[in-house]
């Protein structure tokens, strides 16, 4: 292999990886903008996603469109749900409370995971055949197209969403200022409620398309709620395209890392990289720093 | 109205909360009539049930559960019922030591299965030495049973050995350039210690060693060091997931050399999950997964065709070598007892002088210098092909 | 120090000396070493997050770095666990220092994930740098406490060496909180800026408590590394951090003596849902849940909030 296929070899696994971190921080920041909430059940969206998709797919065999959608449907309506129960009957909560009850709750998704689909990794066919396409000595899959279109489809969905429809606009206007969207005539607890279903959906889709290079297991959901987390600091939280460019650094940190440094500390080469950006730019790459900061504990 | 309701809630709360407190440091303990005569031989198992090595604890914990039922329907250990407690360590060190503690304190068992994994092995060590009481670990390192420990025995086998096997068939096919990848476990580095110590003793040389975390998912930058270096095969030594991703990743860039497992491969599954892309997988493992090849008289065979039969039939999923290392452990520790009785000395003297066990990873030559007690041709190298495992040639 | 905390920490350290001498069972002292050695741990991290209003997400590793210190100088370099303990005290409230002074000027989330990152960061060290650390296999063999020609050995012993530190800690946090720092620290939470305007130095300060937090985590982690006296990188990961905010918040943030019910009661707990086999995780999850729905502000608090409330309308 040329110096240069390898390094277009990279290139492509950090844009594999990155996608992937890329939509699971989407779905921190729709979550974060509405409500400031930092919602470490993230992952397991993820995971119950990739889960559902397997189960409803190899399991009980339904079409392939028809179980991504469906699972898509499932686990937002779980979001919905646990948004219903748990955050929605507290009076003025503190922000940390609120995590501590994402934490809760990431724990009974993965336990609830583990009863109803055991403990083995699954694998998802991919979507349209595992043969690599070959560009310039380098391999790429067919999956990680899927993912990238995937991704990119999100995120249009997402622009259009927020800037041009009655609802998108009333969230963002939630996310800036509660009271004031309150006060003309915005229901806020029902655009939170909208943001933890939208939020599982996207979280449920990034599950369902990796599984099949991932695959998937009930344990899966924490780490890639760190990853996102990453990411989605890094671009500055509440800003979605900072959210996909900071996916692809830390993707493309962690690869590069590995092939040209060492495999063992990628992960902290990645972080490294976060922690400076932090030090030096406090509300992440895309962010403002008004943005990142909330009130009390 | 809805105040109150809360209050109430609130209070049932606290109170629960209060309860579990104080519940297992609870009087009841205190109270000494209670304690029963000691008819049930009780034995602890550490398993792994719950955590990142499940997949590991899950078919040891079926395994027990399973005895445990055919012993008591028996009529159990001379007449003495047989009850296994188990106990899951989550995989985590800490939590394991509180488990042992339980188990030898408050349970007062006669010896212990397990623990799965050998990083809480290590840590249940001097427990089990300071309290005397027979531990038999269901993990693969090494250094568990080297040097000996008094109490301290392990049934599967040995990482050294595995590493052993691949090597001397890597020498047969004339491979003398390889790459390693591990995975970042106690399991994986154990490995990579082991590959790394015995290759100069078979001239060859390692040329790319590669590591990854236990929950990465893609090892395409790593693979592809290793496609660009001049390797001849690949050893992964890793747990689940990483076994077969590695797989698929090396398919995906189409990289042509072997690839060579370690024993932590020993699930048929793992080869189905990685479809094509684990065709020509090799690996050394216990003859259990390939009991239909084995000769009528090999010394195994009806143990290994009894196990995975009763198994299979009772959980309806695959047998898996994990849960045949619990099966051993155990099956020496109800053998132990039906000879020498509910004396933890008596058991240990009992297993340290065993010959000839015959288990399901191979047959058990016990010795003071041996707590293993098996030697490298417990192990069989095995291949997938169409998605099953059969002897490589 | 109020009159009302004296009390009752003289009454706490009545009860637990007193607690062994009930509980010979050396699984239920083991357990209570492990709530003492937690909440070392949460007290300092419920000074950081309840009176300064910063968090952090890799106490842990702090934690971890008290452990390895402690045992790698006494296992690899033959020094005594005591001076093991007073120098890995120095190396951590060192480190603290130095991630805490760039790290502190980040707000929020932004804190958070700092936290998070230098934590994991630790915890990959602690996987990579095997010559030191042994690696993911870990290390064994490390010297245990001694005092002359006693050696602690049990589990009792290890009781009463943790939870005369825990006291001590808590000694020192209670006078914190009720001197001149204490209220600086309680105007940095109430607002920074403010407390800025009137002359806190409210930089100084959370560097300080953040160091303070690190170095009780440190000495948890010594006291750890010399009673299991096997270390591998697994307990100091992301998790137990996780774990170790969730001790100060079900407890309740805003007072040292919630971090202690916190960390006894999360420790405690899946000690006692073992009975419950596989279901532990469901009903950990669910009473982790219903605690923070019912009495968001934690349990020392909501449980008095809630007697108050009884009072009130009698």
């Amino acid at each position: 292999m040329s110096l240069g296929s390898q390094l277009l070899q990279y290139l492509f696994t950090g844009i594999t990886l990155g996608t992937i971190y890329g939509m699971v921080a989407l779905g921190f920041n729709i979550i974060y903008s509405s409500t400031g909430i930092i919602n470490l059940a993230q992952g397991e969206f993820v995971m119950l996603g990739g889960m559902m998709m397997i189960y409803l797919t190899t399991i009980i065999k339904l079409p392939m469109v028809v179980g991504f959608f469906l699972s898509i449907l499932i686990v937002a309506l779980m979001g919905a749900l646990f948004e219903r129960g748990a955050i929605h009957p507290l009076k003025n909560p503190s922000v940390i409370t609120l995590i501590i009850i994402t934490i809760a709750a990431s724990i009974l998704f993965k336990g609830g995971a583990m009863f109803a689909w055991g403990k083995e990794t699954f694998a998802l066919p991919a979507f349209s055949g595992e043969e690599p396409v070959r560009v310039l000595g380098a391999t790429i899959l067919p999956q990680t197209l899927w993912i990238l279109g995937i991704m990119a489809a999100t995120v249009v969905f997402l622009i259009f969403f927020f800037g041009f429809t009655l609802t998108g606009k009333a969230m963002r206007a939630c996310a800036a200022n509660r009271t004031a969207a309150s006060l003309v005539g915005i229901n806020v607890k029902t655009m939170v409620l909208l943001s933890f279903a939208l939020s599982a959906a996207i979280g449920a889709t990034a599950g369902i398309i990796i599984a099949p290079i991932a695959l998937m297991d009930y344990n899966r959901g924490t780490m890639l709620a760190v990853k996102g987390f990453s990411v989605a600091v890094l671009g500055g939280l509440g800003s979605n395209v900072g959210a996909v460019v900071a996916g692809f650094i830390i993707g493309i940190m962690e690869s590069l890392g590995a092939g040209f440094i060492s495999s063992g500390y990628k992960d902290a080469i990645a972080l490294v990289v976060l922690l400076l950006v932090l030090f030096i730019k406090p509300g992440g790459l895309l962010g403002s720093k008004e943005k990142g900061e909330f009130k009390k504990f | 109205m809805k105040k109150k309701g809360k209050i109430v809630i609130g209070v049932v709360v606290a109170v629960v909360i209060v309860l579990l407190l104080v519940g297992p440091l609870s009087v009841w303990n205190w109270v000494p009539t209670l304690k029963k005569p000691l008819v049930t031989y009780k034995v602890g198992a550490l398993l792994s049930v719950t955590g990142p090595a499940a997949w590991l604890g899950t078919p040891e914990r079926n395994t027990v559960r399973m005895i445990e039922e055919e012993i008591n329907e028996a009529g159990g250990i001379n007449g003495h019922p047989l009850e296994v407690i188990v106990e899951d360590t989550v995989g985590d060190a800490t939590k394991t030591v509180t488990a042992a503690k339980k188990l030898i304190s408050k349970d007062e068992v006669l010896a212990i299965v397990g623990p799965s994994r050998s990083g809480t092995t290590m840590a249940v060590i001097p427990i089990v030495e300071e309290a005397e009481i027979p531990l038999i670990s269901c993990a693969a390192a090494e250094a568990i049973v080297v040097p000996v420990k008094r109490w301290v025995f392990k049934t599967p086998q040995k990482d050294s050995d595995a590493a052993i096997r691949i090597y001397e068939y890597m020498k047969e096919q004339g491979i003398s350039k390889i790459a390693i990848i591990t995975g970042t476990t106690g399991f994986g580095d154990q490995g990579r210690g082991q590959l790394k110590k015995f290759a100069s003793e078979f001239d060859i040389t390692i040329v790319v060693d590669e590591t990854y975390g236990p929950e990465d998912t893609d090892m395409t930058a790593q693979l592809t060091k290793i496609k660009a270096s001049e390797a001849e095969a690949l050893v992964n030594w890793s747990i689940v997931a990483g076994q077969v991703i590695v797989a698929k990743n090396m398919r995906q860039l189409a990289m042509e050399i072997p690839l060579f497992q370690s024993h932590g491969f020993g699930n048929v599954k793992y080869a189905q999950t990685a479809g094509e892309a684990g065709e020509g997988i090799i690996f050394p493992c216990g003859r259990l997964l390939a009991v239909d090849t084995l000769a009528e008289d090999h010394p195994q065979k009806e143990v290994l065709t009894r196990y995975k039969e009763e198994y299979e039939a009772k959980y309806n999923e695959d047998v898996s070598t994990f849960g045949g290392h619990a099966w051993d452990a155990l099956y020496l520790v109800i053998e132990a007892l039906e000879e020498v009785g509910p004396d933890r000395g008596k058991i240990r003297d009992y297993i340290e002088n065993k010959k000839g066990f015959v288990g399901t990873g191979g047959v058990f030559n016990f010795s003071p210098e041996d707590h293993n007690g098996l030697d490298k041709y417990a192990f069989e190298m095995l291949a997938v092909k169409d998605g099953k495992f059969v002897v490589a040639e | 120090m109020k009159k009302k905390n004296l009390i009752v920490l003289v009454i706490l350290a009545g009860v637990t000396m007193a607690i062994p001498l009930g509980l010979g069972n050396s699984y239920y002292l083991n357990v209570l070493v492990f709530v003492g050695i937690h909440s070392l741990i949460t007290i300092g991290l419920s000074l950081l997050m309840g009176y300064a209003g910063q968090i952090s997400l890799g106490q842990a590793a702090f934690f971890g770095l008290g452990a390895y210190t402690s045992g790698i100088l006494s296992t690899k370099f033959g020094v005594s666990p005591w001076l093991a303990l007073l120098a890995a005290i120095f190396v951590t409230g060192g480190i603290a220092f130095l991630i805490g002074a760039p790290a502190l000027k980040l707000k929020g989330h932004y804190l958070a994930m700092a936290t998070l990152a230098f934590g994991y960061i630790v915890y990959i060290i602690f996987n990579q740098a095997s010559s030191f650390t042994g690696g993911p296999s870990g290390f064994g063999q490390i010297p245990r406490f001694r005092l002359g020609n006693f050696l602690f050995k049990t589990d009792v012993h290890y009781y009463y060496l943790v939870w005369i530190l825990v006291i001590v800690a808590l000694l020192i946090s209670l006078n914190i909180t009720h001197s001149r720092v204490g209220r600086a620290l309680r105007s940095i939470h109430a607002g920074e800026l403010t407390a800025n305007v009137m002359g806190v130095n409210t930089a100084k300060y959370k560097i300080q408590i953040f160091v303070l937090s690190a170095v009780y985590a440190s000495v948890a982690g010594s006291l750890y590394a010399h009673f299991i006296t096997f270390l591998n990188p697994s307990p100091f990961g992301f998790h137990f951090s996780i774990v170790l905010v969730t001790m100060v918040v079900v407890g309740g943030v805003a007072s040292v003596w919630g971090a202690m019910i916190g960390a006894a009661l999360l420790t405690i707990l899946p000690e006692y849902l073992r009975a419950f086999q596989d279901y532990d995780i469901l009903i950990y999850g669910s009473i982790l849940l219903l605690i923070m729905v019912f009495l968001p502000k934690g349990l020392f608090v909501g449980i008095f909030d809630l007697v108050k409330k009884r009072k009130n309308r009698q």
